[in-house]
């Protein structure tokens, strides 16, 4: 969670909410979340787990990938 | 009774001690049809005894639907973490000026979720950020509005 939060209080343009699951089984459904930690970026992005903080801030930007 | 041991508590009130700024968190909750805004106030009622710089605003989502919709919440219980600026001249009084973090928590702030909100509560209190230069300019330079929901479990 706290990539998200930290990435949040860095830029005024982006928010970031901890989701407890089990409490909101609608948006659990809506957003198919099998396992956690699952993020949700726009509601188009999905990184599935924990990843290395490099992977997660080019994701959660859509930016494109250094790697491939 | 308290929800955290004597041990934690200890830890806490000297992790808390290296907060710079106050920390305000709103509470956004519901009297009739929320079963787990009583055990949230609890948590987060575990906190401020712990540090003179954390308090909690109490925000009725039913009567105070403005308030809600600024911060973006759309359900409760919830959380906003905000803190207060310290923008006024020396020897100047007045009101804090409160500033939003965009931090949020929906649900119960219990288990994995409750070191969440204590990482998140230092972040804002003037710890140094956990991400790294490079990212760091990657993520200011963001124009457009990103909304990042992590689901999470407390266990």
């Amino acid at each position: 969670m706290s990539l998200a939060h930290e990435m949040a209080f860095a830029n005024p343009n982006i928010t970031a909410y901890a989701v407890e699951a089990t409490e909101f089984p609608d948006l659990a459904r809506r957003y198919m979340v099998n396992g956690v930690p699952k993020t949700v970026v726009n509601d188009e992005v999905e990184i599935l787990g924990a990843v290395p903080q490099d992977e997660f801030v080019e994701q959660a930007l859509q930016l494109p990938s250094k790697t491939s | 009774m308290a929800l955290l041991s004597a041990a934690d508590q200890k830890r806490l009130r000297e992790t808390f001690a290296e907060m710079k700024r106050p920390v305000r968190l709103l509470f956004f909750t519901q009297t009739l049809d929320c079963e787990t805004c009583v055990p949230t106030r609890q948590i987060l009622d575990e906190l401020p005894p712990l540090s003179d710089k954390i308090t909690i605003e109490e925000v009725n989502f039913v009567l105070d639907r403005d308030r809600a919709k600024e911060y973006g919440i759309d359900r409760v219980p919830a959380v906003a973490v905000a803190y207060e600026d310290a923008g006024l001249p020396p020897g100047e009084t007045g009101t804090a000026v409160i500033k939003d973090s965009r931090i949020r928590f929906l649900g119960t702030p219990a288990g994995y979720e409750f070191i969440s909100l204590v990482q998140a509560i230092l972040l804002v209190g003037g710890r140094e950020s956990i991400l790294s230069a490079e990212n760091r300019a990657l993520v200011s330079a963001a124009t457009q509005p990103v909304r990042i929901q992590v689901f999470t479990t407390p266990s």
